[in-house]
Order: structure tokens, then C-alpha cells, then sequence
């Protein structure tokens, strides 16, 4: 016998031996439609967890995808400043980024799909449920419990089935979820941890220190230019430059000639 | 005759495909039982696309029990052992 027919079997199996159980069998009626509705609400419980889950991964990819692009804005003003070796040590941590956001979307994709299934299996069982209250309200008022035997065999039958398959999809989803939260829930502790902010650039980022200084050397150089300017031109700048250099190349004999009370600094004695 | 695959539903396909349907599930059941994991996969792909591409879904409120049940789309060859015993995946 194939695969298809024997799992058929199992699951007829598995009816068969839940039927048995049952004394009265208009009981059973009410007692899986109960069953039914425990199942339905557990199906869309799935469906809200492995969306909980797929958010998270999605908040990750994006901060992931934050840093990635200030990699990338530090590798070009590294390069436009003349710094290679910074550049590339930017496009380096950039690269590994890189790698832990296509394994998140690998993951979210994944999530999406089971996201997917169980929201479709959870609409499939809603109307067998639905069928099923209706065939046994119908069979509860026409039947006598001998009479009905067959028809609620076939009904539990059928709807023991569809439970069993969303019962297992179920099953993969949380498997799946349960994966997916603590590999999340490791990148979420590598995040506050620091140990991802250093591959990713975060709070000790000395790509951004060191553009940052030379940004600063660059604009004081600048601004030193437009003062030069502003307070005259040709030789003006020269010398004030030239006596600025005066008292900081003389400050020792000043400390010794003048009152130690005068020099807050000047424990030279 | 309805055909259920596993994680999609039901479909109802024609009686008179059961001969090529089973030749197909042969080729999944010597896969499994040689441990062959290429080859089941190949297998069950091929025994989902046909029975996809010749069935028509049956209506949501249909409570008829399925007479075939193929495992779904991504099972492992273990899935499917599982599948095959008593106690195995199915639950209840």
C-alpha cells in the first residue's frame, strides 16, 4: 500500500478510535464542536504569535538596514576626506551587516509563508466548523441515536481530519516561531550588548570618531580662513600669528619674575 | 475521489487518475523506504504538481473525508515516518 492511502488510514485510525470512546453518539456531536471551537481559537493564537514573531524580525532589518546605510555614508566621506584604509574598514563591517540582514530575510520570508498557511488553514476549519454545527443541529432533530450513528461517524470523520491537519500545521508553525524567537531574541542581546554595535557601528563608533575629528580640524581650518579674511588681508594674519607666539614661548621667566599668588598654575617652585 | 495534501486543503480529482497518482506515490514510498532524501523530494514534488495540476479545490464547507492524504509541500522523509505511525504527528 502507498503513502497517500496508509496516512488516510492513520488518520481514519485515529477517528475511528475517538468515536469509540463516545457512549451516546449525539454526545459526541456536541463534544467535538466544542473541540472544534478550542482548536479554532488555538489556529488564530498561531496566526497573532508568528506574526508577533515576523514583526520583531522586521523591526531587526530595519535597524540592521540603519546601520548598513551609515556604513555606507561613512565609507564615502572617508574616501572623499582621502582616507582608504577608514573607507574600507567601513565597507568591511558594512559586508558583515550585510550577511546578518540576509539571513533575517531569509527568516522573514519563512515566517511570512507559515504566516501565510495557518491563516488559510485557520479559514479552512472555520467553515468546516460552521458545516459542522449546522449537520449537527440537523442531525440532533431528525435522527433517533441509532439512526444517526452513520451520518455523525461521516461528519466526525470528515472534520477530525481537517483538525488533525491544522493541528499539525499548528505544530510547524510554533516549531518554526519557537526557532525564529530565539535566534531574534540572540541578536536582540548581541545588540544591547554592544558586541553587534561594534560590527555595526554603534555607540563606540571610531570610523565616526575619526571622521568626526578630521570634520572638526577641517572646519576650524576654514573658519580660521574666513577670520583671516575678515580681519584684513595680505600680512595682518601673519602677525598676529607671529605675537600670539610671543607669551607662550616665554611663560617660565614670567612665573619666576611675577608673584607666586598671580600664577593659579605655576608650581614651578 | 477527494485528495488531501497536507497544510493546503482538499481537491477532488477525476477517479480514473488513481493508476497514475499511484504510480507516482510507488516512486515516493521507494524513496522513503531505500532512505533516499533526493529522491523524495523529487517524488513528492512531482506527486504534489500532478495531483495540484489535475484537482479542483473542494468547496470549504465540505465535510467528506479525504481518500488519499499526501504529506505537504516541505515534509522531510522523517515527517512522512511519522506520518505513518499510529502515534506519530497527527494529533488527538
Amino acid at each position: 500500500m502507498g503513502v497517500m492511502k496508509r496516512v488516510s488510514l492513520v488518520f481514519k485510525s485515529k477517528a475511528n478510535k475517538a468515536l469509540d470512546r463516545m457512549e451516546d453518539p449525539r454526545e459526541t456531536l456536541d463534544y467535538s464542536y466544542q473541540t472544534q471551537l478550542e482548536l479554532l481559537q488555538k489556529v488564530r493564537r498561531g496566526v497573532a504569535d508568528v506574526a508577533t514573531s515576523r514583526k520583531r524580525v522586521e523591526l531587526q532589518i530595519n535597524t540592521l538596514q540603519q546601520s548598513s546605510d551609515k556604513l555606507d555614508r561613512q565609507a564615502r566621506d572617508s574616501l572623499s576626506a582621502g582616507r582608504e584604509d577608514l573607507a574600507r574598514e567601513a565597507l568591511v563591517r558594512k559586508s558583515a551587516v550585510a550577511s546578518q540582514m540576509n539571513d533575517l530575510n531569509v527568516q522573514y520570508a519563512s515566517l511570512q509563508g507559515e504566516e501565510e498557511k495557518l491563516t488559510n488553514a485557520s479559514q479552512r476549519l472555520q467553515a468546516k466548523v460552521d458545516a459542522f454545527r449546522t449537520r449537527k443541529e440537523t442531525i440532533k432533530a431528525t435522527y433517533t441515536a441509532a439512526e444517526a450513528q452513520t451520518r455523525i461517524n461521516e461528519a466526525f470523520t470528515g472534520i477530525s481530519e481537517e483538525m488533525g491537519d491544522v493541528g499539525m500545521a499548528i505544530q510547524r508553525a510554533e516549531d518554526k516561531t519557537e526557532q525564529m524567537r530565539a535566534r531574534a531574541g540572540a541578536i536582540d542581546e548581541l545588540m544591547a550588548s554592544g558586541a553587534l554595535d561594534d560590527a555595526v557601528s554603534g555607540p563606540r563608533d571610531d570610523i565616526q570618531a575619526e571622521l568626526d575629528r578630521m570634520g572638526a580640524t577641517h572646519g576650524v581650518d576654514n573658519e580660521l580662513e574666513r577670520m583671516k579674511a575678515e580681519v584684513g588681508q595680505g600680512s595682518a594674519p601673519r602677525e598676529i600669528e607671529a605675537t600670539s607666539a610671543v607669551p607662550e614661548a616665554q611663560p617660565a621667566p614670567a612665573a619666576t619674575a611675577q608673584p607666586a599668588a598671580d600664577q593659579p598654575q605655576g608650581d614651578a617652585q | 475521489m477527494i485528495v488531501r495534501i497536507l497544510g493546503e486543503g482538499q481537491l477532488r480529482v477525476e477517479d480514473s487518475a488513481l493508476s497514475e497518482l499511484n504510480e507516482l506515490d510507488a516512486r515516493l514510498e521507494a524513496a522513503v523506504n531505500s532512505g533516499d532524501e533526493a529522491a523524495f523530494a523529487d517524488a513528492l514534488a512531482a506527486l504534489l504538481g500532478r495531483v495540484r495540476a489535475i484537482g479542483a479545490p473542494t468547496e470549504p464547507d465540505d465535510l467528506e473525508p479525504s481518500a488519499l492524504i499526501l504529506p505537504q509541500a516541505d515534509a522531510t522523509m522523517d515527517d512522512v515516518r511519522k506520518l505513518l505511525t499510529d502515534d506519530g504527528l497527527i494529533p488527538g
